[in-house]
């Protein structure tokens, strides 16, 4: 890194890097935010033409890690499965970055960071933040880094909603785009899932209208059912029934309401960790911010639209057959758009049964497409290898 | 490595104006969108059935997607592209009415290719034996085959008529051997073509292009 020729101001390796008063984030709802804080990793160093930055952008409740360790959990990365030595995107030949979220809790500036004004937690005086404001984050972080164009931006889920959102609006910075297992727009279904969380969340008595930082307490009991919830939808019946079945957690029934079923002390301990590492406000603000996200909207309700000035962007859409939470259908909307605004679109939906979680479990099909779009947007980069 | 072309792709190949815009419908593994962009410098589409097929087109760079013909061409808008590739698969599809139609909305010219169930090898076995054909250009048992809507080489010049569909170029091959030109208004044409390749459009005459009377293996290494 130190031969590099680079006037970067946020330190390579990661951190949290906070821009001055003078740079505001500006949002989509009109309200500012100054002094932003972004906390992010990167892993590898930008070559001398600055042709190989990846940017990953992280799902609802992900994070900065995508492929060191987490420092709350002492988890492995996220997609270590696909960052690291030897995978698809590999800082040997990558720089790679990933930030936590604008409205996230793990260092960048949301609901639980203090307000300058008051000196205390922004609570729900936070401005409602968008797919796009992340975005416009994230940019404003690359730039501090020195990154001029991405050599891909690669995401799941809402990291996929990112991607897209990122191809719309800066085409000329994004050479290509991998979208997994994600969607252009919620449905009333995704919608109807996170409303549940978020009334879980609010409707504990330790929420306090989303002032529980300045009196002392967290709503862990609604946080944990919302992601209970949640998490429900990440998974299939047919990765449920093989993991759990209706396998008992000891000998007989409790005949009350303990957990007696396995998959019922699944959903406990998940919810229960859940709690440790996440901010129930930022719960409210990140899926609001997907259930607000609609494409095509600004575009006449258009997708094929949106994409058009995304005309050069090479795209990789993936999907998995058992994603009941954004089905292959929602990706073949966006790679019918694609292909109608005359874009570079490769899609390809792949067997698996392991539900929306199946893009952070181990797919062989969805690592060989990566490599081979990875290796084929690094040749026409004229990126050695 | 020296990889042999296939016969209808050498054809293929010579039809396609370089830098022409493709669509490869039912493009399987890539090879011919491959050979296109390597030799004539096509900007390349393909449209795969199978994820496999697609997940090998992504690794050699392609742009393809996962769809099949019958439903997914549809959403291509008007004139996309400058040539629709059929390559053996309008047999396969469920509306070859519709899916040929499609091709000539979405490409200005298609290049349609399939097997001749009026070749005299089928006709001879289906007289001979009584059997449904197991040929070289149809090797899998009726029970099997995913071809579900075999025609002759006069039922697709019938087609070509009722859907205004002019044909600017046409070919023969058979087993491996090297193109021939055909003239497929000939009834003898219709007993010895075993496979036939057609350059469709829908616009002006153009000028008729005589398939290649040179032959011999392309090696590409």
């Amino acid at each position: 890194m130190a031969d590099l020729d680079l006037d970067v101001s946020a330190p390579l390796g990661g951190g949290v890097w906070r821009f001055p008063a003078d740079r505001p984030l500006v949002l989509d709802s009109g309200a500012r935010i100054g002094g932003l804080e972004i906390a992010y990793q990167t892993y590898g160093s930008l070559n001398e033409d600055g042709t190989n930055a990846v940017l990953i952008c992280h799902a609802l409740t992900g994070d900065q890690y995508v492929a060191s360790t987490h420092p709350a959990t002492g988890k492995p990365g996220w997609w270590t499965r696909l960052v690291g030595p030897g995978k698809p995107i590999d800082p040997a030949r990558h720089f790679v970055i990933c930030s936590n979220v604008v409205g996230g809790c793990m260092g960048s500036t949301g609901p639980a960071s203090t307000n300058p004004a008051t000196g205390q937690a922004w609570g729900l005086s936070f401005p409602i933040i968008t797919i796009a404001d992340m975005v416009r984050a994230q940019a404003m972080l690359i730039d501090a880094l020195g990154v001029d164009t991405l050599l891909a931006v690669v995401g799941g889920s809402m990291g996929g909603m990112q991607v897209q959102q990122w191809a719309v609006d800066y085409p000329q910075r994004v050479f290509s785009a991998v979208v997994v297992a994600s969607t252009s727009r919620h449905s009333a279904q995704n919608i109807a899932f996170h409303e549940v969380g978020r009334q879980a969340i609010m409707a504990d008595p330790e929420w306090r209208g989303g002032a529980y930082a300045a009196q002392g307490s967290r709503p862990e009991k609604g946080l944990a059912v919302a992601r209970m919830s949640a998490h429900i939808t990440y998974l299939s019946e047919p990765a449920l029934q093989r993991k759990f079945g209706r396998e008992l957690q000891r000998d007989g029934l409790s005949w009350g309401f303990d957990a007696d079923f396995q998959v019922e002390s699944y959903l406990r301990h998940q919810g229960a960790a859940f709690v440790d590492r996440f901010d129930a406000n930022s719960y409210l603000y990140i899926t609001r911010a997907m259930d607000y996200f609609d494409l095509a909207a600004p575009h006449g309700g258009v997708l094929a639209n949106a994409f058009k000035a995304a005309r050069d962007v090479r795209f990789c859409v993936l999907s998995f057959t058992s994603d009941w939470l954004y089905p292959s259908s929602e990706s073949r909307h966006i790679v019918r758009a694609l292909t109608a605004a005359g874009c570079r679109a490769a899609f390809a939906e792949i067997d698996s049964d392991k539900g929306h979680d199946a893009f952070l479990l181990d797919e062989p099909v969805m690592d060989a497409a990566l490599t081979g779009f990875m290796a084929s947007v690094e040749r026409e980069r004229g990126i050695g290898r | 490595m020296l990889v042999m072309i296939r016969e209808d792709f050498r054809e293929i190949l010579r039809l396609v104006r370089p830098g022409a815009r493709v669509l490869d419908v039912g493009c399987g593994e890539g090879a011919l969108l491959e050979l296109l962009t390597r030799e004539k410098e096509i900007d390349g589409r393909g449209l795969e059935i199978s994820a496999h097929g697609v997940a090998a087109c992504m690794a050699r760079g392609l742009s393809v997607v996962q769809g099949d013909a019958d439903q997914d061409l549809d959403h291509f808008p008007d004139k996309t592209f400058d040539y629709a590739v059929l390559s053996q698969t309008l047999q396969a599809t469920r509306n070859p009415r519709h899916v040929l139609d499609e091709l000539l909305r979405i490409a200005d010219r298609a290049i349609v290719s399939f097997p001749n169930f009026g070749h005299w090898r089928v006709r001879w076995s289906l007289i001979s034996r009584g059997r449904m054909p197991e040929t070289k250009a149809l090797p899998m048992p009726w029970w099997s085959t995913p071809n579900i809507h075999l025609c002759t080489l006069a039922d697709f010049m019938a087609l070509t008529e009722d859907l205004g569909v002019r044909v600017d170029a046409s070919a023969a091959f058979a087993g491996n051997g090297p193109a021939r030109p055909i003239d497929p208004t000939t009834a003898l044409e219709n007993w010895r073509s075993e496979t036939c390749l057609f350059l469709l459009s829908r616009g002006a005459p153009a000028e008729r292009v005589e398939p290649s009377a040179v032959s011999g293996d392309l090696l590409i290494p």
